[in-house]
């Protein structure tokens, strides 16, 4: 059946306001915050229930379409990039707090609700939802689910999967499933660490039982200017050295703080080669003892200046440069491609200088700001899409950026996913067994293979396919039930 | 192929098998060889020729814990991981250590102490199949998804793996994560295998980011008459901002004290003033100690940490949302009145899980009587309607840690799971022959 055929069924689930046929507005969904890839969905539903996306997907699982679910989509590796081909399922209409229980420190949510909003609604109580990407004015738990999202407090705090602890799914099959029972300590696999992260391939959230965590005594925020980001690094690892462990620790390098100076006037200090942002919570005494340590610590890796903020509107001022930066950096170049590798803190000082060469060497610029606590780079390759040749350039020095984050015992990326744009990388990470086993929770999931195909794996086996050599034609393909992606 | 070339399979895969012995036990089930590989290659080649032979195979560290559970529908292998002990990468710099499944906790630990870090799971020591207590090893730590009092600040295994190396039950070895914290990079599958109960593969070797070791650290307990005040307690104490590690609660009889203690960690400078606030949150009767109590960590209806006296005992582990402690309480008095018993019981209160024992002199009947009332209450009871019947169906479980044979006989030792048939859909593609722990699972998986 083809997409369009649809519809009529699709209306009666989503009800006529829930389902988007005309052709300019399916290409406002073409892309999500990675714009390098585009394809307009073939349908895009609205459903406002769990019920509904059960109904929708088994619809398509019946009809053999596939079928992708979007939340705010600001997702940066294509994760919910549509199939032409395909039904966009949009979970923005289901943006409901479903309960909050303080005492159990979990709230209930649908996968629209967006970040903060979850921390605004638990405030009161004395609680925040502590996973924090930049995006968390706008972006949905849904997806901070799919993408086990992170964000700068990670480093003390934990990613989406240690803040989840039940979901409420639709199987590939349309079936409404609840995973783990909000404990997070239910009988039986972990299905719910295993889903988190799993992009959106294993099935939809349609309810999320999330992890509260109390408001910390006191929060402190210090700002560092160094010379070079050779001597913030060595403060990083003399803070991690000392058994601090701070909120949050976060880098940037002189390019970055002049595009973020330039967009914001943030006011860092003046001819600084790298800024440290170092955030300390928790009780007071502990704190205080921490900060005191932290300012030693950069003043003996060479620090020129160190600034402290303990109130509200001083540290968000602190922070305004570091979280306009990607922004920032569209003011100063015309296109930019955003990494996302880790490497192990200890190395660093070495990979930046080693990037620094690369940049040198290709003539294209890079704009280092990154969660430094974690080894969380975000690389902004810089260029001009007017200048033939120069994306396949910056595209090159991308990729070599990737390939020092492997060599260095990394990871390919760190919190933004593998989606549509990484999945390539995935065999410079990976073998070919490591990939084939990951592949086997697909399977369990979603034999039929219709759940945001083509995402995360470069090429998947099909299910049920023995390993070894591909041999002829898949009996699935032949009969039309499925495609080689 | 013949049984009797299993033998010289097993001996070509592997230069350490043994006839098993009773000590060699799976919850009570003797199996006919344990073979001791001495690195991946050997296991690799064990679990293939397992696979060959259609032998069912469970894996064990310190032993610890394969009297627990449901006993293996079959036993062809036990594989022990004991040989496999090395502690392969400390980068002390990056808060990360890397070491084979073998190696135990308390051995690890002095590792890491080396440069004051640790691995924050204080999982007690066990005793396998009655002998010496012994320090649990990494990988069966994972396999069982156990963790002490301070998962309420820490987590599970789960929260602290960050790269695992599983053979597969057909010999082939994969890794999944890697060996930095921040990383999304395909599917998580150290989230599956921990607490799988070696049901998926053989864990050989475990990446886990580790945290410094705290300056200073502060008990501050308290006593209670009455269940209702300890439950004020114990959330009073979860919802101060004085950053409380762990919360533990300790009841040995019915109508008896509930004991909490509270642990801080800190900065040596402000952990006194800290405690002395918590002594204020938590009401009269309280004190501040240096050491932990006792009863710490140890489980239910043990004043020491020692594990005489606790062989023939029903344990049941009992999962809550937090704010149900009163309720959870409340059904474990009543289900123990109606059957004529009175459970000790103890735990990581403000985490949401307790454990519950009976003796081993109660009648298999009672107890069962115990669990089936318990689990009718936790599923009724505990605030029915909750967020309009949105919420999960479920949210409490009481699953059977261990218990003697003629209780296991009579009980269903995992009760209801919820997402049976999806856990039952992953062992069928990792597990397509059922020869990893057969039946020691949830659901007979």
């Amino acid at each position: 059946m083809t997409v369009q055929a649809m519809v009529p069924r699709m209306t009666e689930i989503c009800g006529p306001d829930g389902v988007v046929t005309d052709p300019a507005e399916l290409r406002t969904y073409e892309c999500d915050g990675l714009t390098s890839h585009r394809a307009a969905p073939g349908l895009v539903v609205l459903p406002q229930t769990a019920e509904q996306i059960a109904a929708v997907v088994t619809e398509c699982a019946r009809a053999g379409v596939p079928f992708v679910a979007r939340g705010s989509g600001t997702g940066l590796s294509g994760g919910a990039l549509p199939r032409t081909d395909g039904v966009l399922i949009v979970t923005s209409r289901m943006r409901r707090i479903i309960a909050i229980d303080p005492v159990s420190q979990r709230a209930i949510v649908e996968p629209g609700v967006t970040n903060l909003s979850v921390s605004t609604a638990a405030r009161p109580y004395g609680y925040f939802y502590a996973p924090d990407p930049s995006s968390q004015v706008i972006c949905s738990v849904g997806g901070n689910v799919a993408e086990n999202s992170g964000g700068a407090h990670c480093l003390k705090h934990g990613f989406t999967v240690h803040h989840v602890t039940g979901l409420q799914i639709v199987t590939p099959e349309g079936e409404l499933a609840w995973l783990g029972d909000g404990t997070g300590a239910a009988p039986g696999y972990d299905l719910v660490g295993m889903f988190t992260g799993s992009e959106g391939t294993l099935g939809i959230v349609t309810k999320i039982v999330v992890r509260l965590t109390r408001i910390p005594q006191v929060i402190t925020t210090l700002l560092a200017g160094f010379e070079t980001t050779g001597a913030g690094g060595a403060a990083v690892s003399a803070i991690i050295g000392a058994g601090i462990l701070p909120a949050a620790i976060e880098m940037m390098d002189a390019l970055a703080i002049e595009a973020a100076e330039a967009a914001v006037a943030c006011n860092y200090p003046a001819g600084a080669g790298a800024v440290l942002v170092v955030e300390l919570d928790g009780p007071e005494a502990d704190v205080r003892r921490d900060s005191a340590a932290v300012r030693a610590l950069c003043q003996q890796a060479g620090s020129t200046e160190i600034r402290e903020a303990d109130d509200p509107a001083e540290r968000a001022a602190i922070w305004a440069g570091r979280k306009s930066a990607f922004a920032a950096v569209g003011r100063i170049s015309p296109a930019y491609l955003v990494q996302d590798g880790v490497v192990p803190r200890s190395a660093l000082g070495e990979v930046l200088d080693k990037i620094a060469a690369l940049a040198a060497a290709s003539g294209i610029r890079v704009a280092n700001v990154f969660h430094a606590g974690d080894g969380n780079l975000h690389p902004l390759v810089l260029y001009n899409d007017a200048v033939p040749g120069e994306e396949a350039r910056a595209e090159e020095v991308s990729g070599a950026i990737v390939d020092l984050c492997i060599e260095h015992g990394g990871s390919i990326t760190g919190e933004h996913g593998v989606g549509t744009d990484k999945s390539k990388y995935m065999t410079r990470m990976f073998t070919r067994e490591d990939l084939d086993t990951m592949q086997l929770l697909r399977c369990a999931f979603d034999p039929a293979g219709l759940c945001n195909p083509g995402k995360i794996f470069p090429t998947p086996r099909l299910c049920g396919e023995v390993p070894g050599p591909h041999r002829g034609v898949h009996p699935l393909v032949e009969s039309g039930l499925a495609e080689q992606f | 192929m013949s049984p009797a070339s299993v033998p010289g399979s097993l001996a070509r895969a592997c230069r350490a098998v043994q006839p098993g012995g009773p000590r060699d036990a799976v919850a009570g089930l003797t199996p006919p060889w344990v073979a001791s590989p001495a690195d991946t290659g050997e296991a690799s080649a064990l679990l293939a020729a397992a696979t060959e032979h259609g032998l069912a195979v469970v894996p064990r560290g310190s032993g610890t814990s394969v009297s627990w559970g449901v006993p293996p529908r079959r036993l062809d292998l036990v594989i022990d991981t004991l040989r496999l002990d090395r502690v392969i990468e400390h980068a002390a710099g990056d808060l990360v250590v890397r070491a084979q499944a073998g190696v135990t906790m308390s051995q690890l630990a002095g590792v890491l102490a080396t440069a004051r870090q640790q691995l924050a799971l204080d999982v007690p020591a066990g005793s396998a199949n009655g002998g010496q207590a012994s320090s649990p090893t990494v990988g069966g730590v994972l396999a069982t998804g156990s963790a002490g009092p301070r998962r309420l600040r820490y987590g599970t295994p789960r929260d602290l793996l960050i790269g695992i190396t599983v053979i597969r039950p057909d010999g082939t070895v994969t890794k999944s994560g890697g060996k930095v914290v921040k990383n999304v990079a395909g599917y998580d599958l150290g989230k599956l295998y921990a607490g799988s109960h070696g049901t998926l593969g053989l864990i050989t070797e475990a990446i886990f980011r580790l945290h410094p070791l705290p300056a200073a650290t502060a008990f501050v307990t308290a006593g209670y008459a009455d269940p209702a005040a300890a439950a004020q307690g114990v959330a009073a104490a979860a919802g101060s901002d004085l950053a409380p590690v762990a919360i533990e609660i300790d009841r040995p009889a019915r109508d008896g004290l509930v004991r909490v203690a509270v642990l801080l960690e800190g900065d040596p400078a402000g952990i006194s003033e800290r405690a002395s606030l918590m002594r204020g949150v938590l009401g009269a009767g309280t004190a501040t100690l240096d050491a932990a109590p006792p009863w710490w960590g140890a489980g239910p209806g043990t004043s020491g940490p020692g594990a005489a006296g606790r062989e023939g005992r029903t344990v049941i582990q009992i999962g809550f949302w937090a704010a149900a402690l009163p309720g959870v309480l409340h059904a474990v008095d009543a289900a123990g009145r109606a059957a004529g018993l009175d459970p000790a019981v103890a735990g990581s209160a403000a985490a949401g899980v307790l454990h519950a024992a009976v003796p081993g002199s109660a009648a298999p009947e009672d107890v069962a009587g115990f669990l089936a009332g318990l689990r009718d209450r936790l599923a009724r009871d505990l605030e029915p309607g909750f967020a309009g019947g949105e919420g999960p169906p479920a949210r409490a479980s009481a699953v059977v840690v261990r218990a003697p044979a003629a209780v296991r006989d009579l009980v269903d030792m995992w009760g209801p799971v919820p997402a049976l048939s999806l856990m039952r859909a992953l062992k069928e593609q990792f597990d397509p022959g059922h020869l990893m722990a057969p039946g020691r699972f949830a659901g007979g998986i």
